[in-house]
């Protein structure tokens, strides 16, 4: 950097980016790193694949629907299947349904890869903001799901569907709910 | 939908006391249906819920309605003697208000 002025040597080496004036009085902590992560839950012992659960909470609360398997998260993946009482290929949490002991063989049914490894299938699509001037628009909220599941879902029901044909009131057990009643 | 009842009945006898004091952040329960203390396993740890009516309308953060149903959730603990009763504490003490009045003893977190 030049400087001005006779006998200021004429130039002089200056930082480029100056240190801030202000700097705390003590070093400030960095916070630990968080590293636990929940492990699977462990699976209870009465629900296996094929197995027929009560969902007890949410949106479809009191179906019920077939259980699949775990996922990596220990999320239950369970299937109405749709046609019967809509329920969709779903995670739930393992506390959040009972099992009974009604069972139906699924052990060749083959589950889409994107439904097990990527757990982000299951997700929403994220909100879009909304910019000032949509504000004043109206728009058609496309409550409609992703093609692919749809797709999936069919692939899955397709092969789940007979078995359930082949036992008898099955059917009409999965479409009907679940209550307490008196006694 | 058609409503289903995924929940079991409960009253608030009052809070857990001994005769002159009150320990008001642990309420009892009694259960419908649940005689002894043996009955009692199968509702520990399940969440309970005591829904009241406020007298203005407030927005449901999770259900996005107007809604003046209000709840305060708790959890049961344990059993309290050995005939049925229990003992539960929820995040806020329930206000004395409840005490005679029903609670719903919800079905999760399921053991079964």
């Amino acid at each position: 950097k030049e400087i001005g002025g006779d006998k200021n040597g004429g130039s002089r080496i200056v930082p480029t980016q100056r240190e801030s004036r202000y700097y705390p009085t003590e070093d400030v902590r960095r916070r630990l790193a968080n590293r636990k992560k929940p492990g699977m839950a462990k699976l209870r012992s009465s629900i296996t694949p094929g197995t027929v659960l009560i969902l007890l909470a949410g949106a479809h609360r009191g179906k019920r629907v077939v259980f699949l398997r775990q996922l990596n998260s220990g999320l239950l993946l369970v299937t109405g299947p749709y046609k019967i009482n809509g329920v969709p290929l779903r995670r739930i949490p393992q506390c959040y349904a009972i099992a009974t002991s009604t069972h139906i063989d699924v052990s060749d049914v083959t589950i889409p890869e994107q439904c097990i490894i990527n757990e982000a299938y299951f997700k929403g699509e994220p909100k879009k903001k909304k910019r000032s001037e949509d504000m004043f628009e109206e728009t058609q909220d496309d409550k409609k799901p992703r093609e692919q599941r749809i797709k999936d879902q069919k692939t899955v029901d397709d092969q789940i569907l007979p078995k359930i044909s082949g036992v008898s009131h099955l059917k009409k057990y999965l479409s009907s709910l679940f209550s307490l009643r008196k006694g | 939908m058609q409503p289903v009842k995924l929940f079991s009945k409960g009253v608030v006898p009052g809070y857990r006391r001994g005769q002159r004091n009150q320990d008001s952040s642990i309420s009892l329960i009694k259960i419908e249906g649940v005689t002894t203390k043996a009955d009692v396993d199968f509702y520990l740890g399940k969440r309970v819920a005591y829904v009241y009516r406020g007298q203005k309308s407030r927005k449901n953060k999770i259900t996005k309605r107007d809604t003046k149903l209000r709840v305060i959730w708790g959890k049961i603990r344990r059993a309290h003697g050995s005939s049925g009763a229990v003992r539960a504490s929820f995040r806020t003490n329930l206000p004395p208000k409840a005490i005679g009045a029903t609670v719903r003893v919800m079905l999760y977190p399921s053991r079964e």
